[in-house]
């Protein structure tokens, strides 16, 4: 433990004099506990878990990304009407700031790839929602052009059924995915846990 | 309706008498006039309509690609023209078989360009002289011609699509 000295995973601010864990390495250094211990004591606090939960349901920036007319729903869902922002909710115009991909409309195999790519570029935590029958499973569309399916491409969290659904099931949806992540467990610590 | 198109409109005589020998049919169905010509005749035919005084045919609508596949030729490329001076329409057709070109009409009509394109992406029907045929829907390495009769509506299984047919 020696050997890696202080510095490795620790950040010294030189204007205050704060010290910031970067690592978990950096923490199991400075108490002298092993990983696991610290692990799990991170784990069972569940107010951290809180916390961290609601800060995450509380601000889901979703990005401003339509394929199709459920995109209209979309868009009037964010509008004065409906008002996602009173949620948290607000349209963000880049991936790299986002927390939801909606994937709003038919997903052909043209575009198939640059939501793939659109999607490895949001930074994680990352949700995506299914808005509408044809990215939920291709709709009506069992065609020669047309993804079956947004999970075929990218991980699905929330499907909305509705062709197109009302800017109400969107809001439900995302009340729903709020629900999840409600329940998730945010530690980035399990990560540690499951590689041993 | 007093403006009925009758045999000796100026749409049939005119073609006929300057085209008699390309005309193979000619038919008039709820007042349109659809002339079947000659392939070869295309570019001459589509001049003389576009430039000749009583025709004037200065708007090409759309051109439209049919596969008819158990017939040879197997398949017909539509031209829809409409005269904006004029308000009169003809239809033109022209029939293609499977390893034939086509001669492109891009250079009396430059609406022609992305129309001819769309007809070479979904039938793979290839157009002479055209500017930049290439495919303008479908993903630039797709592989078929997805409105050729002997496509599988479903398509081709592939990572996509589960529900497609096995590539032979």
């Amino acid at each position: 433990m020696g050997k890696r000295g202080i510095g490795m995973g620790i950040v010294k601010n030189p204007l205050e004099n704060v010290v910031q864990f970067t690592t978990l390495d950096a923490i199991v250094d400075l108490t002298g506990r092993t990983a696991a211990n610290v692990t799990r004591a991170v784990k069972a606090d569940r107010i951290i878990n809180e916390v961290v939960n609601w800060g995450r349901r509380s601000a889901l920036w979703p990005m401003t990304f339509g394929l199709a007319c459920c995109a209209i729903e979309m868009i009037a869902a964010g509008c004065s009407r409906y008002d996602t922002d009173r949620f948290g909710i607000i349209f963000r115009p880049s991936p790299r700031q986002s927390d939801v991909i909606i994937i709003a409309g038919t997903m052909t195999k043209k575009i198939a790839p640059a939501v793939k790519r659109l999607y490895d570029q949001m930074a994680e935590p990352r949700w995506v929602i299914a808005l509408g029958g044809c990215a939920s499973s291709g709709g009506p569309f069992n065609t020669y052009s047309v993804v079956q399916g947004t999970d075929l491409v990218i991980p699905v969290d929330v499907y909305i059924p509705g062709c197109p659904p009302r800017p109400d099931a969107l809001l439900y949806g995302f009340m729903q995915l709020q629900e999840k992540i409600r329940r998730e467990m945010p530690s980035i610590w399990a990560k540690y846990e499951v590689k041993g | 309706m007093s403006d009925t198109i009758q045999q000796d409109s100026v749409l049939i005589r005119k073609v006929k008498d300057k085209f008699g020998q390309s005309v193979i049919d000619t038919a008039v169905f709820r007042d349109e006039v659809t002339h079947v010509i000659k392939k070869e005749s295309l570019l001459h035919v589509s001049r003389f309509l576009r430039d000749n005084p009583e025709m004037q045919f200065n708007f090409l609508v759309d051109v439209v690609g049919v596969d008819y596949l158990p017939q040879r030729p197997r398949f017909e490329v539509v031209y829809h023209l409409y005269s904006i001076p004029k308000k009169h329409r003809l239809r033109l057709k022209i029939k293609v078989d499977e390893n034939e070109n086509c001669p492109s009409v891009t250079s009396v009509w430059k609406s022609a360009d992305w129309a001819e394109r769309e007809v070479f992406d979904m039938f793979g029907i290839v157009f002479d002289n055209h500017p930049s045929l290439k495919r303008i829907y479908m993903p630039e390495d797709w592989d078929g011609f997805p409105l050729r009769k002997d496509y599988p509506l479903r398509g081709y299984k592939d990572q996509y699509n589960p529900y497609g047919e096995e590539k032979p």
